[in-house]
């Protein structure tokens, strides 16, 4: 799991691996990925439909989600989710995957196409720039607004203390 | 024993077209959207989702328009949704102690590391109408923004779970698997693949309470409350909030988050006075849910901790004990379908029966006029 903290500081905070961009790529609002995949068609023109080829889906799944007894025993089924998943290749060969919560084609595709690019040495900085480093400082801050009016939920108990021989014991 | 029967096709098919208008209802008013009954409705569309055993709240919304608010119509639609698609994995356990909190509270502990949060709760509510609310609000966007905010940072603080803290000084027992916690894991039991067995393992006792009627386990919880199996329950810790969830997909070898998902989460500690085996400790009961639902985490704890009765060497004497009973009864999408089944063409039992009770009754006719002649 990221940290916060550094979610707050969009200029240094990079996804370390893989995994981390294929899950701020999975959490981006899709309308978000869809607007930067435009913008950067619209100004280069290497980037738009014959960048890529889709290699299978997108298609719909399930994946059973596990809980484990207690939080910290033996896993248990706890239910299913639906996902959405899509590989692409591009051009010079590069396979990029997406995988998503929820029913969305296109969500899963740009993801897909996204994990690819990034993946190269051509666009990786460019797209961690205009896709990446966007999408997690906007997670980011959602998620500390929501912190925020969680945290003024905050609340102090007091028990009173009774006195010695009052009381039913 | 029901047969099957020919006609009545017209009638079916008008009987839906029916249905579809009583579902829009008055056509003056506008018509309900999935965003405003996904965003409005929520904890129904959560507690679709929790028994419907598939969590996707956009179709949690679309199933409640659907059955026009029947959630347990609703549970089924999205049951009969969930065998249309393929499993493409199985997740790692989700870590509840990661959680992003946005209530958690504890009635055994009232200082407790990271606090207690209250969130969005209907606790401390006096349960009066809100007539405010039956105003037609069209501008109202404002007035229902809440602007109060805290320390946010310091929400992201380790928040360990209560169970921790008294595991700590060996006073609650601790879980199975919870030492090695990823190497000695076998495969779950999976009650969507195999038929209920028994004895059942704890792992199928949860999938099945977490996918349970709420009201059946409410009832079940209540009944061990009021000394039908009495377990002494605290509610150690409850908290609900955002997990990611996260898979290995086999062309990449390596894990990655697909999303977030809500639940809720309830740890009961319970009374044990100790065994042959174990010292005197609290045991635990646990209760995970998708979505907010709080009451519903809490009753499928009270019935997990009774439903250990064997395991702790407990006399089994009440039904919230009964694993069969239990395990069998808890799943609304079948008990509703056993008990409407009743519904269908049962002619040829009837007439069966019919010829069996006037075989009957003449007999005993008979027996009477011979007695009195």
């Amino acid at each position: 799991m990221p940290e916060t903290s550094h979610q707050d500081q969009p200029t240094d905070g990079a996804p370390k691996d893989r995994a981390e961009w294929m899950g701020l790529l999975a959490r981006a609002p899709e309308r978000e990925l869809e607007a930067a995949w435009q913008a950067l068609a619209s100004d280069l023109p290497e980037i738009g439909a014959g960048t890529y080829e889709l290699l299978r889906g997108p298609e719909q799944g399930l994946v059973m989600v596990q809980g484990r007894a207690g939080g910290d025993g033996n896993a248990f089924n706890l239910g299913e989710m639906t996902v959405t998943r899509c590989a692409v290749r591009l051009a010079d060969g590069t396979i990029g995957h997406g995988y998503v919560a929820g029913r969305a084609a296109r969500h899963a595709e740009l993801a897909a196409v996204f994990d690819g690019l990034l993946q190269t040495d051509r666009w990786a900085a460019l797209v961690t720039d205009r896709v990446v480093l966007p999408v997690k400082t906007a997670l980011g801050m959602a998620k500390a607004a929501k912190a925020a009016k969680t945290a003024a939920t905050k609340v102090e108990f007091f028990t009173m203390v009774r006195e010695q021989g009052v009381g039913p014991e | 024993m029901y047969v099957a029967v020919k006609g009545g096709e017209k009638a079916i098919d008008n009987a839906h077209a029916l249905l579809a208008e009583e579902r829009r209802g008055d056509t003056d008013v506008p018509e309900l959207s999935l965003a405003q009954i996904k965003s409005q409705m929520g904890l129904a569309v959560d507690r679709v989702m929790g028994e419907g055993s598939l969590y996707d709240p956009d179709l949690g919304a679309l199933a409640i328009k659907q059955a026009m608010g029947d959630l347990v119509e609703a549970v089924f639609l999205l049951r009969a949704y969930r065998t249309t698609l393929p499993r493409f994995a199985v997740s790692t356990p989700v870590d509840t102690a990661a959680m992003t909190i946005r209530r958690r509270i504890s009635a055994t502990f009232k200082d407790l590391p990271g606090g207690q949060v209250l969130g969005p709760t209907f606790d401390y509510t006096h349960r009066l109408l809100d007539f405010a609310l039956a105003e037609d609000r069209t501008e109202g966007k404002e007035s229902a923004q809440n602007t109060a905010e805290g320390d946010g940072a310091a929400m992201a603080g380790p928040m360990p779970r209560v169970t921790d803290l008294l595991g700590r000084e060996g006073l609650v027992e601790r879980e199975t698997g919870s030492e090695a916690a990823t190497a000695t894991d076998t495969p779950a039991a999976d009650l969507t693949r195999e038929p209920l067995g028994f004895p059942a393992g704890r792992d199928l006792r949860l999938q099945n309470l977490a996918r349970a009627d709420e009201g059946f386990l409410l009832a079940l919880g209540y009944s061990t409350q009021r000394g039908y199996g009495r377990t002494h329950p605290f509610a150690g810790e409850i908290r609900m909030g955002e997990v990611a969830v996260e898979i290995v997909p086999e062309e990449l070898g390596f894990a990655i988050e697909i999303g977030d998902i809500t639940v809720t989460e309830c740890q009961m500690i319970n009374q044990f006075a100790g065994s042959a085996t174990e010292p005197p400790q609290f045991t635990r009961g646990y209760g995970l849910v998708f979505g907010r639902s709080e009451r519903k985490s809490m009753s499928m704890a009270l019935v997990d901790r009774s439903l250990r009765a064997r395991e702790l060497g407990e006399d089994i004497v009440a039904p919230a004990q009964d694993e069969e009973f239990v395990l069998y009864h808890s799943d609304n999408v079948e008990a509703q379908g056993f008990v409407q089944h009743l519904k269908l063409p049962h002619y040829v039992d009837f007439q069966s029966e019919l010829v069996l009770v006037r075989a009957l009754r003449e007999e005993a006719e008979a027996r009477r006029r011979e007695a009195a002649e």
